[in-house]
C-alpha cells in the first residue's frame, strides 16, 4: 500500500509544492537525454543520427504530436467518466498548482468578468451574477495529476457545450483556450470541450469555489489530466490556431486524455 | 518471406547439428525489447519519483529524461516501440510453436531440482538449445509480466476511455501499484538474466549471432 500521508494516499502538501519545484524546468540543462548514455539507438530509432539533446527533444516532441493524434481518435466524446459517491471524496483534497498555495491569485469577485472572444457569435463579458444563473450541475469525478497521484472532488457549475451553444460559438473550430488570472493558460480539443462533464466550474464540495481551487471560475474536464484544468478563469478564445499552453509549451503532452 | 525462413531456422534449432539456437526474428526482436524495456523502465522511474507511492524515490543518475516531462514524453515515445515489438514476438513465437516447443512443460518437480542444481551451480547449459525448467519459468514469467505492464499501463493512461480495464485492476490507484509490481518483476528478471548471460556467455553469443 502507498504511504499514507494525511488522508491523501501518495500526496503530502509539502512534497507537492517541492515537487511542482521540480516541475520546472532547469533551462541550462535541459537534459532530455540525462542518464541515457545507452540511448544512442533510440535516438536513431527515432530518426537521429546524431546524439544530442536538441535532435533528441525534437524527436520526442514529433513523437508527442503523433501521440496527440493517436490519443485524439481514442476519444469517445460520448464516453462519461467515472462518478463516484459522496464517501469517496479525498478530504481534504490536495492544493497542486505551480506556486504555494499562499501565492494563489485572489481574484475580486465583484469586479470579475469573463471575456468570450474568439470565433463566436456574442463577444460580451460576464459577470459573476450572469455566470451563476447558468443551469448548474454536480459532478464526483476522477482528478488524475500529470505526477500520477489522484484525488475524487466534487464540482458544480454549467456544462461548457451548453455555455458555447448559449454564446453562438464555431463548434466546427478547432481549439478553446483557457487565460487564467495570473497568466497560466491551457487549450482543449473541441471535441472534449463538448464532452457533457467538462464544466464551467463555481464550486466545489457544494461551496464557493475557494481561492486556492480556482475562484471564481475553473474549468473542471474529468478526462484529462489535471494541468489541464485551469483555475481562476478570466478569458476564453475559441480559435483555429493552435494556442498551447503554459506547461505544453514546455514538453508536456498537449492533448493528455485520461 | 522473412516469416519462412524464420520458421525453417527455428525448426533447425532441434537438431543439434542444425545448430541455429535462435532464429533471427528472436534475436532482432530481443534486441529491440531490451532497449525499449530500458527506456521504459529508466522514463517510468522519472515518472515515478514525481509522485512516489512507496517511501523512497529512484537515484536521479538512473532515470531518463532529466525532469517530468522528458520522462514521459520518452515514455509514451517507447511504449509504440514496445508494444509493436512485442506484439510481432507473441505472434511469431506462438504461430511458430516456439513458445510450446521452448517453454513447456513445466512441471514443478523438474522446477526445484534445477533451481537446486542452479543454486550450486551445476545446472547443465551443454545444449542451449534446449531450456532447462528455470528458463522455462522465468522466460514465461517475465511474458507474463510484460503483458501485465502494458495493460496496467493502458489503465493508467486511460482511465476514462478504458475504465473497465481500469477497473479489472481495482481502479487507477491500484493498477499504478500493479504497474510499479511488474516494472519490478522485470527488472529483477533483468538483473538475473544479466548475471546468467555473463555467467554463460556462449548464451550471449547465440543470441547476437543465433548459434
Amino acid at each position: 500500500m502507498p504511504r499514507q500521508r494525511k488522508g491523501v494516499p501518495g500526496v503530502d502538501p509539502k512534497h507537492l509544492i517541492k515537487e511542482a519545484a521540480q516541475l520546472l524546468p532547469d533551462p541550462p540543462r535541459r537534459a532530455f537525454l540525462r542518464g541515457g548514455a545507452s540511448l544512442g539507438a533510440v535516438a536513431f530509432l527515432a530518426g537521429c543520427d546524431v546524439i544530442d539533446g536538441a535532435s533528441a527533444e525534437n524527436a520526442l516532441r514529433a513523437i508527442s504530436r503523433f501521440n496527440d493524434r493517436a490519443q485524439a481518435l481514442l476519444f469517445n466524446p460520448n464516453r462519461l467518466a467515472p462518478v463516484f459517491p459522496e464517501s469517496a471524496i479525498t478530504r481534504p483534497f490536495p492544493f497542486n498548482a505551480y506556486y504555494a498555495e499562499d501565492d494563489a491569485p485572489d481574484v475580486d469577485g465583484k469586479s470579475y468578468a469573463l471575456k468570450v472572444g474568439g470565433l463566436v457569435q456574442e463577444k460580451k463579458s460576464w459577470t459573476l451574477p450572469e455566470l451563476y444563473a447558468l443551469p448548474q450541475e454536480k459532478q464526483i469525478t476522477r482528478h488524475v495529476c500529470v505526477e500520477g497521484w489522484s484525488a475524487i472532488g466534487s464540482w458544480s457549475g454549467a456544462r461548457l457545450s451548453d455555455f458555447l451553444a448559449r454564446v453562438g460559438a464555431d463548434t466546427n473550430a478547432k481549439f478553446i483556450n483557457f487565460v487564467c488570472a495570473e497568466g497560466y493558460w491551457s487549450s482543449l480539443d473541441m471535441p472534449t470541450a463538448m464532452q457533457p462533464q467538462t464544466q464551467m466550474t463555481f464550486k466545489f464540495a457544494d461551496q464557493t469555489l475557494p481561492r486556492s481551487y480556482g475562484f471564481p471560475m475553473k474549468i473542471r474536464v474529468p478526462t484529462k489530466l489535471g494541468f489541464k484544468n485551469p483555475k481562476h478563469v478570466i478569458e476564453m478564445v475559441v480559435t483555429n490556431d493552435y494556442p498551447g499552453g503554459y506547461w505544453e509549451n514546455q514538453g508536456y503532452n498537449w492533448f493528455s486524455g485520461l | 518471406m522473412a516469416t519462412s525462413a524464420a520458421v525453417a531456422s527455428s525448426s533447425q534449432a532441434k537438431h543439434p547439428d542444425g545448430r541455429v539456437i535462435h532464429p533471427l526474428w528472436v534475436r532482432v526482436t530481443h534486441w529491440i525489447n531490451a532497449l525499449a524495456m530500458i527506456v521504459m523502465i529508466g522514463s517510468g522511474w522519472q515518472i515515478y519519483n514525481a509522485s512516489p507511492i512507496f517511501n523512497f524515490e529512484f537515484p536521479e543518475q538512473a532515470t531518463i529524461g532529466g525532469w517530468l516531462a522528458g520522462g514521459i514524453m520518452w515514455h509514451f515515445a517507447a511504449m509504440w516501440l514496445l508494444v509493436a515489438n512485442g506484439f510481432v514476438y507473441l505472434v511469431l513465437g506462438l504461430s511458430t510453436g516456439r513458445f510450446k516447443r521452448k517453454l513447456l512443460p513445466i512441471r514443478p518437480r523438474e522446477v526445484i531440482a534445477d533451481i537446486k542444481a542452479a543454486l550450486t551451480f551445476r545446472l547443465s547449459h551443454e545444449d542451449l538449445s534446449v531450456y532447462n525448467s528455470v528458463q522455462r519459468i522465468l522466460y514465461l514469467g517475465v511474458i507474463l509480466a510484460a503483458i501485465v505492464i502494458v495493460l496496467s499501463g493502458l489503465s493508467i493512461w486511460k482511465p476514462v476511455q478504458l475504465q473497465e480495464l481500469t477497473l479489472i485492476f481495482g481502479g487507477y490507484d491500484n493498477a499504478r501499484i500493479v504497474h510499479f509490481l511488474a516494472m519490478s518483476a522485470i527488472a529483477a528478471f533483468l538483473v538475473i538474466h544479466v548475471v546468467l548471460a555473463i555467467l554463460v556467455p556462449k548464451s550471449l553469443r547465440a543470441m547476437v549471432i543465433g548459434r
